[in-house]
């Protein structure tokens, strides 16, 4: 590694405040994990966007495949019967 | 025209399946089949956005060490960072189209990469900050709030992320504009000549006018522009007048009028020879600005050097203890 190299690539997850879920920011370069954390920092918590801050080599993240989206995600689309809707109830009661 | 749009190599149901997404309103994300040409726009226009964020951070980084007050070098220091923050965010958006940071930022130290011809302008007094955050942070966010829309999820989000923080830009600029108007005879000339300067770059920023964008027609038909140059322009216009006339300022243009039947305000005739030669090289500061780029890039060097070895250093450490 050269000392102009741009460095190896993190991507940032940023909890915007207790109790929410983490959501992807973006990505920053940095030499390691414990400069990646501050870059993350500085680039996307300059304005109290988070209280706590993950960053994972980008390397490493596996994703789906968006040509595959259709057959891969399937088994979960054409499943009625897993939605509220799917059942009907006598007309004037509340079920919940 | 559909000659010009698609690479021969690409697979024409590809591409219909593409524009059909787009014509959805879909967002393209960075794993999806894009055309070539839709890849290399993208490039194009976003790797020349994060240039201009760098770029823009030093003609007013200039003023810092001699920002009149402390409340003054604050907002500075803070404008400053953020235009660097934007760069990267706009670098790592690049970066999801298959392009590496080091060759970038390399094109623009090398002086082939092309940025936003507004910075190289002299910034001549501190009321130039003031002008700056106004007029040119005014015009970038009126740009920058409809590409929030443009088709490439990557840039997108960028720009939501971008508009939200240069809000503040803009409010910083006029207050300070305002702070000046309000102040000395010598206070008010100041602020006035700035305006002055600034006002045609500041309408030269927002491009080639429609009749002279080569690359419009197919970035609106892919939706990464969602407006012409000329409308954004109009729209930057009319939002800006009512400001000056506030500050009671003037605009350098005597044929600014209001044309009551389009409620627009209607300018003078841009100097696009102008524009040729700044955007091509020849502005009063392009040398100056790539001069100090480098150097900031030379001097750097150590700390990078520092960084690495120091991680180097520290995983051989961990491993030995392992």
């Amino acid at each position: 590694m050269t000392a102009d190299s741009q460095w190896p690539l993190w991507e940032v997850f940023t909890q915007g405040s207790k109790g929410l879920p983490f959501a992807h920011a973006g990505s920053v370069h940095a030499v390691d994990a414990e400069n990646a954390l501050l870059n993350a920092r500085d680039v996307y918590a300059r304005r109290g966007e988070a209280v706590n801050l993950w960053v994972v080599p980008s390397s490493a993240i596996v994703a789906s495949a968006p040509s595959d989206a259709g057959p891969f995600f399937d088994p979960g689309n054409d499943k009625a019967y897993r939605h509220p809707q799917f059942y009907k109830a006598p007309r004037g009661v509340v079920v919940f | 025209m559909a000659n010009t749009t698609t690479a021969p190599h690409d697979d024409p149901a590809l591409v219909v399946a593409f524009e059909a997404r787009i014509a959805a309103g879909e967002s393209i994300e960075p794993k999806d089949w894009m055309p070539e040409r839709y890849r290399r726009q993208l490039t194009r226009m976003m790797s020349q956005h994060a240039h201009s964020e760098i770029v823009g951070m030093l003609p007013e980084g200039n003023w810092i060490t001699r920002a009149p007050s402390l409340r003054r070098k604050l907002s500075l220091i803070a404008k400053v960072q953020d235009e660097a923050g934007h760069g990267l965010y706009i670098y790592c958006g690049t970066e999801t189209l298959g392009v590496d940071r080091h060759d970038l930022v390399n094109q623009l130290l090398d002086g082939t990469a092309k940025y936003s011809s507004i910075f190289n302008y002299p910034t001549l007094s501190f009321s130039d900050v003031g002008v700056i955050g106004w007029l040119v942070d005014g015009a970038a966010i009126v740009n920058q709030t409809i590409l929030a829309k443009t088709s490439y999820g990557p840039y997108a989000r960028a720009m939501i992320r971008i508009c939200k923080e240069e809000n503040f830009h803009k409010r910083q600029g006029f207050e300070l504009c305002a702070h000046l108007a309000k102040g000395t005879p010598a206070q008010q000339a100041m602020v006035q000549d700035s305006l002055n300067r600034f006002w045609w770059p500041s309408l030269m920023m927002l491009g080639p006018s429609d009749t002279n964008s080569p690359n419009s027609g197919e970035l609106l038909r892919w939706k990464i522009k969602r407006k012409t140059n000329d409308e954004l322009r109009q729209r930057f216009v009319n939002l800006t007048v009512p400001q000056v006339q506030a500050l009671g300022l003037t605009l350098p243009d005597p044929d600014l009028t209001f044309d009551e039947a389009t409620g627009n305000w209607t300018f003078g005739e841009i100097d696009w020879d102008e524009f040729k030669q700044v955007i091509s090289g020849n502005g009063p500061c392009n040398h100056e600005r790539l001069a100090a780029r480098r150097k900031a890039h030379n001097e750097g060097e150590w700390v990078r050097a520092a960084a690495t070895a120091y991680a180097s250093k520290r995983k051989t450490a961990s491993s030995e203890a392992a």
